[in-house]
């Protein structure tokens, strides 16, 4: 057929008629429920990224936790506003006296979304599904278990966790190779939801593949079920929101507010504007430049309650000068923390006095902040003889982190306070992750810039993680005199069962950790924040960021 | 005609080809990597090695490009690590490929329809206060940096007067239908056409801020082009022979003074597609350049590769529909 002028215009009616024919809209046009009154049926809340993915069992990073935590509980739950552990699906529970064997009791009543039961069988499950991971899941996205229990079934022998058992309908029974602090703490951790084992038979759940060089997640990772107060109901790629809707048969107080959408705005300028324009109702991570404004423009600044630790790495391997105690002592006493903190972190953020924040068990709270004293810095390094050492100091580019929001601001101040004490300081920089964090592994700065955000309230998911490994920390432990038996009172600590007791050890690590021993420098907590209008009623702030939506309403 | 098509798509092939290499080899040299962004702060040696493992980054180079050739062959670029973790990337390029052609049009719709007329009559009235004023505006157009025009926008019309949303490309509440993905056309053909109206709403002010640049290059081109061929002799015959001001500017000024303009257009769009990196950002617009910026600072290898790639392809495409527009446009070429 030969496509003249005339012949266009009819084409495309036709075309367009045919496709209008095939794409017909399926739309839910029916209002949901009205909750009436004068609060609002949907809560609009900005995030600053995606969600990687909705089984939180693969996932390690905060945009998807914030929706999962909606949606899905775990045996243990945290204590609105503080990093405290409380019942959740288990109403209580008891460890054994060797603290090896760990006795839940679990909650009655609870369905999954699919009407399944949860019951003993369906947590035993949940932690043999989460055991029984194939290489691919276990080499990566199953990051928190393996980080917490240490490996997998593949590898049971080195495995924290060893079996779980139905003692009766609702009393599980889970064993572990070792008495732990962070058992079973660390089991808040939205990784160890508890989903319905129907949903993740059926949808099979544990199947990760390697596609090209990134990990492939089965269906049900889009479609997950959980016992939450919220259920998901879409999430629009293309549109960039995540639409969660209430869960009606939930077994406590139901959400307040029947919808939950989460629009995910990169820019933290554009999710203030939309804010001021009336069209979210609250967002993540606001600037800390910007928490003034937002509160004489009406709006609730939530701050967190710090639960991180900026510090400045040392590596003597690199720099011989630091294996001397008293040159990390002068380095300490040059620096101007209290300035620092006055000046470049957000209001309510603290001068660290050990490597741990005071929401923590075990901290020490006896402990005093190094002062900031020029001239005791220098007469240390006199003493040391490392008078006008030269220090090679990097922070890293392109990042922003809740403990250290400005990178570069943060290294300025400490280099100025290094170079008045006559510290040759070079200067180096690399992105955060276009060779920063590679060099710090490989041990290739003498000093750095770093810090850590707690994930469940243990100390060893501080200290522990910083100090206990002696083979491979990033503050080479191993090369120093202390490092050995460090590591060792930190294991021995974590393994006391009783909590009392596991606090004063902890507390007198703190204590050697910062007057004898110190590997690097703690320099501060800063509490990230999130804003709200002034309509939205009841959200608590959480230092681990778990802020929960059920009980929060916005008014009209 | 056909034969130069066909030559231009088969010399396209061969682009991407050398292209794909080159990709590969620059993403294996970046530092950092897919291993690091995904772990963090929590990268421990083991951890690294486990999960450099298990996306076989452990294996040497070649391995390395030979498993992605073996793939690319197959069109499987591999899962997405971070834009959309799990997606395959041809999945996540086909899902923002929609958004980023809907606010790239109207930007260049925008550009084109005030850029050629305005810089028809800037070159007729050359040096009036109308040529003056449009050459200063085309040179703020140029000159704001676009996150700062973006703010104020949103600022003025969002935030204050509420007439147009801040960002986002459709109202969560709206629930539109997805057929094409684009969203504009989805709300036409589903008949949801309050569904077509927010998004229109929601292109206004990407479009503008995106626009302005395109704008100025656009009208600066057609007014120098215009005063070119103003001064040429056959404009001065056909005014000599009598033939009407009508014909004269349709058929002889216009037509021949488009040509550059139609090259600056095509050159212009290739730009729009993948350099609205900062555009996209503050409208969490979600397209292509949004992708492109999260993919290289989280080393997403597989939304990189692909998205280059198609938007090398997209390129050479636009290319050859300039040279094609150019044949309509310009009867020597056609003979030639």
């Amino acid at each position: 057929m030969k496509f003249t002028r005339k012949a266009a215009p009819a084409a495309v009616a036709a075309l367009a008629l045919t496709l209008t024919a095939c794409a017909q809209s399926d739309r839910d046009t029916g209002d949901d429920a009205a909750s009436g009154g004068d609060v609002k049926d949907t809560i609009t809340f900005g995030a600053a990224g995606a969600p990687e993915l909705f089984d939180p069992f693969y996932a390690t990073d905060g945009e998807t936790f914030r929706v999962t935590r909606q949606m899905m509980e775990g045996l243990v739950g945290i204590k609105p506003g503080t990093a405290e552990i409380e019942p959740e699906l288990a109403t209580s529970w008891e460890p054994s006296a060797d603290g090896k064997e760990w006795t839940f009791k679990l909650r009655e009543g609870v369905k999954f979304w699919d009407g399944e039961p949860f019951n003993a069988e369906a947590v035993c499950y949940n932690f043999e599904r989460m055991f029984d991971q194939n290489e691919v899941a276990a080499g990566g996205p199953a990051g928190y278990w393996a980080d917490v229990m240490g490996s997998f079934k593949s590898d049971a022998a080195n495995a924290l966790y060893q079996s779980c058992a139905a003692s009766d309908d609702m009393t599980a029974v889970v064993k572990i190779s070792r008495s732990t602090s962070k058992f079973p703490t660390a089991l808040s951790l939205d990784s160890f939801s508890m989903q319905s084992p129907k949903a993740l038979k059926e949808g099979d759940a544990n199947n990760v593949t390697k596609q090209g060089e990134g990990f492939g997640y089965p269906a049900y990772s889009k479609n997950p079920v959980g016992t939450g107060p919220y259920k998901l109901d879409k999430y629009d790629e293309a549109n960039k929101t995540v639409t969660l809707v209430r869960n009606d048969d939930y077994w406590g107080d139901k959400a307040k507010t029947a919808k939950l959408v989460f629009k995910i705005i990169p820019d933290e300028a554009t999710r203030r504007q939309e804010l001021e324009a009336g069209s979210i109702d609250g967002y993540d991570l606001p600037n800390p430049a910007d928490w003034g404004g937002l509160k004489s423009s009406g709006n609730n600044v939530l701050v967190r309650p710090a639960f991180n630790i900026l510090y400045m790495g040392l590596n003597p391997e690199k720099n011989p000068k630091l294996k001397d105690l008293k040159v990390r002592q002068a380095l300490y006493y040059a620096l101007n923390r209290d300035q620092l903190v006055k000046t470049q972190l957000p209001e309510g953020a603290t001068v660290a006095t050990q490597f741990m924040p005071d929401t923590v068990s075990g901290y020490n709270k006896g402990l005093q902040p190094y002062a900031y004293d020029v001239e005791k810095a220098k007469s240390l390094l006199k003493e040391a003889g490392a008078e006008g050492m030269t220090l090679q100091f990097a922070y890293p580019s392109e990042v922003s982190r809740p403990y250290m929001p400005n990178p570069q601001k943060i290294y300025e101040a400490l280099r100025a306070d290094l170079e008045a004490v006559g510290i040759k300081v070079t200067v180096v920089t690399a992105p955060w992750n276009g060779g920063y964090l590679d060099t710090v592994d490989n041990g290739g700065y003498d000093a750095w810039l770093l810090g850590w955000t707690g994930d469940y309230d243990s100390p060893d998911n501080f200290i522990g993680t910083f100090f206990a490994n002696l083979k491979a920390n990033d503050f080479h432990t191993s090369a120093t005199s202390y490092g050995a038996q460090l590591s060792k009172d930190l294991t021995d600590a974590d393994a006391i069962v009783d909590e009392t007791e596991r606090a004063a050890a902890y507390e007198k690590i703190n204590q050697q950790i910062m007057e004898q021993d110190l590997p690097g420098l703690a320099i501060s907590h800063s509490p990230p924040a999130l804003v709200v209008s002034n309509k939205v009623k009841d959200l608590v702030a959480s230092p681990l960021t778990a802020e929960t939506f059920a009980s929060v309403t916005v008014s009209k | 005609m056909l034969r130069f098509i066909i030559r231009r798509l088969i010399q396209m092939v061969g682009v991407v080809i050398v292209l794909s290499a080159l990709v590969f080899a620059w993403l294996k040299v970046l530092p950092g990597g897919t291993v690091g962004a995904l772990l963090g702060e929590r990268a421990t040696p083991e951890r690294r090695a486990a999960m450099e493992k298990a996306l076989g980054l452990d294996q040497p180079i070649y391995v390395q490009y030979w498993e992605f050739v073996k793939r690319a062959v197959r069109g499987e670029f591999g899962a997405s690590t971070s834009v959309q973790p799990g997606t395959d990337a041809m999945d996540v390029f086909l899902t923002r490929f929609p958004a980023t052609i809907e606010l790239a049009v109207c930007a260049l719709v925008i550009a084109v329809l005030l850029g050629v007329p305005l810089g028809y009559l800037a070159a007729r009235r050359r040096a009036s206060w109308f040529d003056n004023v449009s050459i200063v505006s085309s040179l703020v157009g140029i000159a704001v940096p676009v996150f700062f025009l973006a703010f104020m926008l949103q600022y003025v019309f969002a935030v204050k007067l509420h007439w147009l949303p801040v960002s986002g490309r459709q109202d969560p509440d709206v629930n539109g239908t997805r057929v094409t993905g684009f969203f504009i056309l989805d709300g036409l053909l589903t008949r949801e056409f309050d569904a077509s109206w927010n998004a229109i709403k929601h292109l206004i002010l990407p479009s503008i801020a995106l626009a302005t640049i395109p704008f100025a290059v656009v009208f600066r081109i057609t007014r120098a082009s215009v005063l070119e061929v103003l001064d040429e002799d056959y404009v001065r015959t056909a005014e000599s022979k009598g033939l009407t001001n009508r014909v004269i500017r349709g058929r002889h000024v216009l037509r021949n003074a488009l040509l550059p303009v139609v090259t600056t257009i095509g050159l212009q769009t290739g730009g729009l597609l993948v350099g609205a990196v900062l555009t996209e950002r503050v409208f969490s617009w979600g397209g292509l350049g949004d992708a492109l910026a999260l993919a290289f600072t989280r080393r997403d290898y597989a939304v990189l590769q692909v998205c280059i790639l198609m938007a090398t392809v997209t390129f050479v495409v636009v290319n050859l529909l300039v040279d094609i527009a150019y044949a309509v446009i310009d009867p020597r070429v056609r003979t030639r």
